[in-house]
């Protein structure tokens, strides 16, 4: 991925080389005048040609960009970039930063990136480190990894939406953090714009002085010089001195397949250069530098950097966990205190993932192993089933992350797999000695139903919850709190924002939000409503195993773990999804939910009566032998469960669609 | 080999209709005549063929060409090739006053065999499909044709109209037997992309009959023909006393057909040029287009792609399975002399297995469906063309 991101920026640059506006300060590799183009591109080359000195600590600001997911963040960084000459100014920059095809697919970031921008204001040239970060839910963990290198953030808030789940959470984020916080009130060229009740929430709910937001169109570009200034005027430089000895906080890394691991370092102390031998605080290894650099977004190689600033580092690492992200470098003997680390992410969903055909096996471990190493989110553990064979079981933040895990294993590694149905990690406190003794203690945690263990040797199952923010119109709030109560959800509390909208805080069973929930209450809100959710720890909970029977043959996909409660509903539900979901057969289906030996539920898909084409004479029978042999073709990729086939995609299917109530 | 004449031409568009007929305010005649006469001759020389089988006017409304072009047709094919005096000449035709007069005109013609597309014997149904004709012009019509062709006239009938009742279709049922000659084709309405028809149901103002009762339609349909006699021979097509579609078992014995005139397919080893292998053959679809190239070159072939071994045993399966006589050992053995129909298909695997579900036999005669698979075949077809490969 680190590969195709890369060309597709290199394409963009070369496309329109030459700033069409004259930056207000030249970047110190861009000289003036009309070779710039050609230079440009030969800097690229010419390594190690910048000379990052010349921007001392006070002159250094290091910011991100946080929002609710669609209230323009991406833009806010596109016209930043362009303002600041780091990019040309274009009609075509969208999104420069989300590199991804899924990102730029699916219009949202899935991996933050960075960009260094110069910057004159008041006759002092700035350094402006630009870290860019995710905006959905799944990778809030992005986001706090991404404002650990920094001093302040830039929080957009749609004119017209007004704050967002998101927006709030983001704001904690931020606000926990200590940092400098400068709202931002976005697309007030909008018709149904209302920024004065968009500021009015910020003070309400965030304590911050209505006078303080800035009322911009990052589309149009309107104000955002003035975010610059106040990136300055407010961000506080990093404090940290280029005198105390080498503290690098390693943020994030990428890997390139040439290259090897990529790096983001910010510089909290000293600096660091080629030939300098470096020593990672959390393995102790050591490495020596190969090449540091700033990105503009893409990487520009620099003579040195200094403390306060933000860049990368390459250094001979050969896979990503040798760059644990939160890690603290130093230079070799000459230790220091590790800056704090922070949490690892955690997964919230794992799922099984098997090839389609075993002769895959092989192909598709290369793939992941190649993915993860720029997802160092997702976990992965081997995993065997006796219907679907060798395969692992992947932890993933969230369910879009799962998707757009897929969704890059396609698009980038053409691969096909199957996905066994999403759970989340329950724990049981084990009472019987002897399973104690082969666990090696007695809490356990469960990723995968078919190791689910029996209530006779299980004092207590556990389930993992969440604190969830719904920020919504009130005309809402009735179907909300019935679709909140639905999902067993307990209500912690009841705000209003505006004389408008509420905040609703909910404590939620984790597995009940996990597959639709945010689906079902975008459809019943008419989209107006967003949701945010963080860890909130282990409730004790009554859990079963639930099976799904075709013809007798458990589906091993489909097995879930799931509330007493919810057996009945779920296990009807699921079994009439499925029976539209396989085709008819030559023979009768029978789709059963099981508890252990006990049918809960059960459709019947009856077998085909008749199939054949009417009229077969000495027409256009190319077409129809076409047709035939693709389903001959389609035939040899079925999922076979007993005799039963059954399409592919059709398990994920049933999962993915959301409850109509 | 069997030759197939397309008129492209027709009076109006029916909604279950699809395929590629035009409605023009008039037809050169002459011109098509003329371009009728010429592309067979080259084709038949090209394929090097000594005798014509069958010969089927189909389309379009071929009942709308004029006796005297048929006839001029047809002499044209005998010119060309040996047409034995009995091959069957069939003639499709629309049940209405203006083509019945002509009946005579076209059995002078040398036409010999009729096949009317009654579709219904309902006057809401024959309005719903669009059809010109009433009920009663059609029984005029089927009984006017089999005067001038006994145990020589088809009809063809429709069943699974949207709508359509267990009831109603076996009323219709009832009339068309006690109005039938020896021959009758029952088509279950399949809705495709560009029948007016399939757009109304799509758009939701028409609802589809449930699978169940279709297949229920089709049994009925079956038992009840088969106890007045006739012979189930193909999967819609049902004859009495051996009055047998010559012409379309040769479609399904996958013997040789040369397509003449708009759109029309043929299947043929081009031994005129030195081939040796058989072509899917198309043949320009639009008639003015057609007519051009047939003035310019003799023929308005358009597209012609050579068959594969495996491509041709596909067809000689998908095409052979859908008779009762199936695949016979004599007519595999034609295309695939070193690999026997019982080291394909007897070998275990999933055909084997159809075999013992009771779907399909392989015995001394061949390989055909039991009378349960056939209205099963398109979902064996996809396992048995698998296990082919």
């Amino acid at each position: 991925m680190a590969l195709a991101g890369r060309t597709a920026m290199r394409w963009a640059r070369l496309r329109s080389p030459c700033p069409a506006a004259a930056p207000l300060c030249l970047p110190p590799w861009l000289p003036a005048g009309p070779v710039a183009c050609e230079r440009l591109l030969l800097a690229a080359y010419d390594k190690e040609k910048l000379d990052m000195s010349t921007y001392p600590v006070e002159s250094i600001r290091n910011f991100s960009i946080i929002a609710h997911v669609d209230h323009g963040k991406s833009t806010l960084a596109d016209r930043l970039l362009e303002i600041t000459g780091t990019i040309a100014k274009t009609d075509r920059n969208k999104q420069v930063l989300d590199k991804l095809q899924v990102e730029r697919e699916r219009g949202i970031t899935v991996k933050a990136q960075s960009a260094s921008l110069f910057y004159s204001h008041e006759g002092i040239n700035y350094l402006l480190n630009l870290i860019d970060t995710p905006g959905h839910v799944d990778f809030s963990y992005e986001v706090s990894r991404s404002l650990s290198a920094c001093q302040g953030v830039i929080l957009v808030v749609d004119a017209n939406e007004g704050i967002q789940a998101q927006t709030v959470a983001n704001f904690y984020l931020a606000f926990e953090a200590q940092l400098a916080i400068i709202p931002v009130i976005n697309k007030i060229d909008l018709k149904n714009a209302d920024p004065e009740r968009a500021e009015k929430q910020i003070e309400k709910l965030f304590d911050i002085p209505i006078d303080e937001c800035v009322r911009i169109s990052a589309k149009r570009g309107t104000n955002v010089e003035k975010v610059l200034q106040k990136v300055i005027e407010k961000i506080p430089p990093p404090p940290c001195n280029t005198a105390d000895p080498l503290k690098a906080l390693v943020f994030d890394s990428t890997f390139d397949h040439y290259r090897g691991v990529i790096a983001n370092i910010a510089l909290f102390g000293g600096e660091i250069q080629k030939g300098h031998k470096i020593v990672s605080a959390h393995t102790k290894k050591r490495y020596e530098v190969n090449e540091v650099g700033i990105l503009t977004p893409n990487e520009q190689p620099t003579r040195k950097l200094y403390a306060g600033q933000v860049g990368y580092l390459i250094a001979g690492m050969k896979e990503v966990t040798e760059a644990q992200i939160g890690d603290t470098l130093f230079l070799y003997k000459q230790p220091v205190e590790p800056l704090p680390g922070f949490k690892s992410a955690k997964p919230m969903v794992f799922a099984g993932m098997y090839p389609v055909d075993q002769t895959e096996y092989n192909n598709l471990k290369s793939a992941l192993e190649r993915l993860t190493l720029n997802d160092s989110s997702v976990t992965v553990h081997r995993d065997s089933s006796l219907a679907l064979g060798a395969g692992w079981r992947l932890g993933f933040l969230g369910l879009l992350h799962m998707e757009v895990f897929n969704q890059r294993l396609e698009q980038e590694y053409n691969m096909s797999v199957i996905l066994t149905a999403p759970t989340v990690p329950y724990k049981a406190i084990l009472s019987s000695a002897k399973l104690i003794k082969e666990y090696g203690k007695a809490e356990i945690t469960i990723i995968n139903p078919a190791r689910f263990p029996d209530k006779l040797s299980v004092s207590e199952y556990l389930e993992p919850t969440v604190l969830g923010t719904i920020v919504t119109p009130h005309e809402y709030i009735g179907k909300i709190i019935a679709l909140c109560q639905d999902r067993r959800a307990v209500q912690k509390d009841m705000l209003y924002i505006d004389e408008h909208r509420v905040m609703l805080k909910y404590l939620f069973p984790l597995n009940e939000i996990v597959v639709d929930f945010y689906d079902a209450l975008k459809s019943l809100s008419s989209g107006y409503a967003s949701f945010d959710y963080e860890d909130a720890g282990y409730q004790a909970a009554d859990l079963i195993k639930m099976d799904i029977l075709i013809n007798g043959n458990p589906v091993e996909e489909l097995a879930t773990i799931i509330h007493n409660d919810k057996a009945y509903a779920t296990g009807k539900f699921l079994c009439e999804r499925l029976k539209d979901a396989i085709p008819r057969q030559l023979f009768e289906i029978a789709i059963q939910a099981a508890i252990g030996k006990k049918i809960i539920a059960r459709e019947t898909l009856k077998a085909y009566r008749k199939n054949v084409v009417a009229k077969c004479y000495g027409g256009d029978i190319t077409r129809r032998m076409k047709l035939l042999k693709r389903q001959a073709e389609g035939k040899k990729l079925m999922r076979k469960i007993g005799n039963v086939e059954v399409p592919r995609d059709a398990f994920i299917r049933v999962l993915k669609r959301q409850t109509d109530k | 080999s069997a030759l197939c004449l397309q008129w492209p031409y027709c009076r109006k568009r029916c909604s279950y209709c699809n395929f590629n007929t035009y409605v023009v305010p008039a037809v050169d005649e002459a011109a098509v005549r003329a371009c009728l006469v010429r592309e067979p001759h080259t084709l038949l020389r090209l394929s090097q063929v000594q005798s014509v089988t069958s010969v089927f006017f189909g389309g379009g409304t071929p009942s709308l060409a004029s006796p005297h072009t048929i006839g001029v047709v047809l002499e044209a094919v005998a010119g060309a090739a040996h047409l034995p005096t009995g091959a069957e000449v069939t003639l499709e035709d629309n049940p209405s006053s203006a083509s019945t007069l002509c009946l005579a005109g076209f059995r002078a013609a040398g036409v010999n065999r009729l096949s009317i597309g009654v579709q219904s014997l309902d006057d809401a149904e024959l309005q719903l499909l669009g059809r010109e004709h009433t009920a009663a012009e059609a029984q005029g019509a089927v009984e006017a044709a089999w005067r001038l062709f006994p145990g020589r006239t088809s009809i063809d009938l429709l069943f699974g109209l949207l709508g359509q009742s267990r009831g109603a279709w076996a009323r219709g049922l009832e009339a068309a037997l006690g109005l039938c000659d020896d021959h009758i084709s029952l088509y279950q309405l399949t809705l495709e992309r560009g029948m007016a028809l399939a757009a109304q149901v799509w758009r939701g103002a028409l609802p589809t009959p449930p699978q169940d009762l279709l297949a229920d339609m089709y049994q009925t349909a079956c038992a009840v023909l088969v106890a007045a006699g006739f012979r189930h021979y193909e999967v819609s097509n049902f004859a009495r006393k051996g009055a047998l579609s010559t012409h379309n078992l040769s479609y399904w014995r996958a013997e040789q057909y040369i397509g003449v005139g708009p759109g029309a397919h043929g299947r043929f080893v081009p031994r005129g040029e030195g081939g040796h292998s058989r072509e899917a053959r198309v043949q320009t679809l639009e008639p003015d287009a057609w007519m051009r190239e047939v003035q310019s070159w003799g023929h308005g072939t358009r597209r012609r792609v050579a068959l594969s071994l495996l491509e041709q045993l596909e067809e000689v399966l998908a095409l052979g399975l859908r008779m009762d006589e199936g695949v016979t050992h004599e007519r595999w053995g034609h295309f695939c002399p070193h690999l026997s129909l019982e080291a394909v298909f007897g070998a275990p695997g999933k055909a084997k297995d159809l075999q013992r579900q009771g779907w399909l036999v392989l015995d001394g005669s061949g390989l055909r469906c039991t009378s349960e698979g056939l209205a099963l075949l398109d979902s064996l077809l996809p396992d048995l063309l698998c296990q082919l490969q």
